[in-house]
């Protein structure tokens, strides 16, 4: 597969959405990480949701 | 399971919790087939090769658009049928429409060098996706400035249908005024313009980032959601520490 004389302009486009995709990807992953663990430690404070189950029961 | 049934938070994070890991594993395959294709798919004779820029361009225009309109869906069943989940879903697509409007302005500047000779011109669809993608941000900031999110929604939620009206005249201004960007080929009354080497890997890629979109904005809606509980069992215990 020949990218011809525009070869950089392709590829960067490409390398840019991949980036940017796996930023998004990543960033909501620790974004869950994140909350769970501070309802882990609002469970282990005794923090109890209205509705009586535990703060870390993630349902 | 019906629409009230989602209005439940909790039965919401069940749901997604099964149907995420099928959502990402179908997105993972459709983008892999879509990639495949379009290294492919052959020159285009004025183009050459950057037309493969497109099968990344154009589908993240589309979503672009689509995002700011499932935002608007979300504020009206905020401001009309207070839905529960409504601010939640408008408040998680935000960033997610705001990276896909970067990435159609970044592609398409990367295409428009080669193809226009510049990479940026204050063109009528130029500028209003620019404007598009200020929107996004504005809303993102709006929402991070006010801290509680109950007083955050309505005022998103107004704004957000007011930017509304930029999604016409996006789709339109290529027939409205003289732009350097090509008017549609492929959502065009008389069927598409496009030759079937390009326009079916631009399908898959089409399909195959929607549901990027869809399976990324139910895994933020659910830490969103997550974050509220954390909001409200942290105010909960500081009601209840003793002065």
């Amino acid at each position: 597969m020949s990218l011809g004389p525009y070869a950089s302009f392709i590829v960067t486009s490409y390398l840019l959405v991949t980036a940017v995709v796996l930023i998004l990807i990543v960033w909501i992953a620790i974004d869950y990480r994140r909350q769970k663990e501070r309802l882990r430690e609002l469970d282990a404070s005794g923090a109890i949701r209205r509705s009586g189950r535990s703060a870390a029961d993630i349902r | 399971m019906t629409l009230i049934d989602l209005a439940n938070p909790t039965r919401f994070l069940t749901l997604t919790a099964r149907l995420l890991p099928w959502l990402a594993a179908a997105t993972a395959i459709l983008l892999l087939i879509g990639l495949y294709q379009s290294a492919l798919a052959p020159d285009d004779y004025q183009q050459g090769a950057t037309v493969k820029i497109m099968f990344i361009h154009v589908p993240n225009a589309w979503l672009s658009m689509f995002v700011w309109g499932v935002m608007s869906l979300a504020a009206l069943g905020t401001l009309v049928w207070r839905h529960p989940l409504a601010d939640v879903a408008a408040k998680a697509a935000a960033p997610i429409g705001a990276a896909f409007t970067f990435l159609a302005l970044v592609t398409g500047s990367l295409w428009g060098r080669p193809m226009w000779g510049t990479y940026w011109e204050w063109d009528a669809r130029l500028t209003s996706v620019l404007i598009l993608f200020l929107m996004y941000l504005g809303l993102i900031a709006l929402w991070r400035a006010v801290e509680d999110p109950s007083r955050a929604a309505r005022a998103a939620a107004i704004l957000t249908l007011v930017g509304a009206i930029n999604l016409p005249i996006i789709k339109f201004s290529v027939d409205w005024w003289n732009t350097l960007h090509q008017p549609a080929s492929v959502m065009r009354i008389g069927g598409p313009t496009l030759d079937r080497a390009f326009l079916i890997p631009l399908l898959v890629m089409a399909v195959a980032f929607s549901l990027l979109f869809v399976t990324l904005h139910l895994a933020a809606m659910r830490n969103e959601i997550l974050r509220r509980r954390v909001r409200a069992l942290q105010m909960m215990q500081a009601r209840e520490r003793p002065a």
